[in-house]
């Protein structure tokens, strides 16, 4: 007969799970039936020498330090992989998103942070900082560009701030400050089945950098900011790119 | 809130986005496709999943399209979301990405369509860094390839195979 195994933790109560259940009731952190279906088919197991099941072990055993303290809470994408494989439902990225929110706003990943800064630092939100003058301007010469360019696509639309479209399409900032001929082919799209579409000067930007940072405040500004922009211009439909 | 995805399925049935692929018959390039997390598991499922395979194999031919395993709400992350490409940790990042190139690269295909930004920047970074050599494209390049409306100067992402075609 084997031996019992031994415990090599003090069980502590954490503060931490007790916060996240309350807030989360529905997230079923004291489910967990140990199969290890999250692990098995996450591709962040194994480091940092982390994984789900480990992470949320370590938590219900009130290892908040090592919780709060892994940098492995960067690596796990939120991709909800875990979750969708447990089959208690278990909230395992809620849990990670908190951990993220307990690390001090400034010691938090640096190229995150500047992200979510540069977001709420410009009006349409822009993670890359790109101003909206900027984004006008580099949106009209190429659309200009086509027209005079391209043949058949003489008339290519590419409306801004056009009030009451029906579309409201956002645009992740790496094509206009990057690579901006790779706008080009959607405009086409668009262009052809005659969609009722704008982009806006506000709010214009599809990334949110506040939300991985796990800064509430900030991701709600963002947020807000970007519904705003689509009322006023009495949009219908907020259009994701992807 | 829409994605463009299920607009292109729709402009498709519609006949208002009228996409073949001609083009790819005799060439034959194949093509696999990610299911980008936040797009498909986190929000409209299996269903827009459904949508994204219509499209692509409208677009490329049915024959030409070979699916990821595991796919759809089940498939891998790629390792690109959440932060992870500005979080600074690029060592474990390439370590995450490398199931999902190992799923890529069972398929065999030719491409890999990423319709995500942080999808195809992850995904093309795991192939140059890998040197897997495999293009990783949006989808709206490969739709007005097939309408034959793909300017010169939008085929960045496209392999020699297909810079010419329809020019």
């Amino acid at each position: 007969m084997g031996e019992a195994a031994e415990l090599l933790i003090e069980p502590k109560q954490s503060e931490l799970v007790d916060k996240v259940k309350e807030m989360l009731p529905e997230g079923n952190l004291n489910m967990c039936l140990t199969c290890g279906a999250c692990s098995s088919g996450c591709p962040a197991t194994g480091m940092h020498g982390m994984d789900p099941r480990k992470f949320l072990r370590l938590a219900l055993l009130g290892q908040e330090e090592e919780i709060r303290s892994t940098p492995w809470v960067w690596l796990c994408t939120m991709c909800r992989r875990c979750v969708h494989a447990c089959p208690m439902g278990v909230e395992i990225p809620q849990l990670v998103y908190h951990c993220r929110q307990s690390w001090p706003r400034e010691e938090r990943p640096k190229g995150i942070l500047g992200s979510c800064e540069q977001a709420l630092n410009t009006a349409g939100n822009s993670a890359m900082g790109a101003s909206s003058e900027d984004f006008k301007f580099v949106v009209e010469d190429v659309a200009e560009e086509v027209r005079e360019m391209q043949p058949g696509f003489e008339n290519l639309e590419v409306p801004i701030d056009k009030k009451g479209a029906y579309y409201f399409l956002n645009q992740n900032s790496r094509e206009p400050v990057t690579e901006p001929d790779e706008m080009i082919p959607l405009w086409k799209i668009l262009n052809l089945v005659g969609a009722d579409w704008t982009y806006s000067t506000k709010g214009w930007a599809a990334e949110n950098y506040c939300m991985f940072l796990a800064d509430d405040d900030s991701w709600e500004k963002v947020v807000r900011n970007k519904a705003q922009a689509v009322e006023d211009l009495g949009c219908k439909v907020w259009l994701n790119t992807e | 809130m829409e994605s463009i995805i299920r607009l292109y399925a729709k402009w498709i049935r519609e006949g208002k986005l009228p996409v073949n692929s001609d083009w790819n018959k005799d060439l034959g390039v194949t093509f696999t496709v990610q299911d980008p997390c936040q797009l498909v598991r986190k929000s409209l499922r299996d269903p827009v999943a459904e949508d994204l395979r219509f499209v692509v194999k409208s677009v490329v031919g049915e024959e030409n399209f070979i699916d990821m395993w595991p796919n759809k709400s089940n498939n891998y992350c790629c390792g690109g979301g959440g932060g992870f490409l500005q979080s600074g940790f690029a060592e474990e990042r390439r370590a995450y990405g490398k199931v999902k190139l190992e799923q890529i690269l069972r398929t065999k295909a030719d491409y890999c369509i990423a319709p995500c930004h942080n999808c195809h920047s992850q995904i093309h970074d795991l192939s140059e860094h890998y040197e897997a050599g495999f293009p990783v494209v949006h989808l709206w390049t490969l739709i007005c390839l097939s309408l034959g409306i793909l300017g010169e100067n939008e085929r960045e992402y496209l392999g020699e195979d297909l810079k010419n075609v329809g020019l």
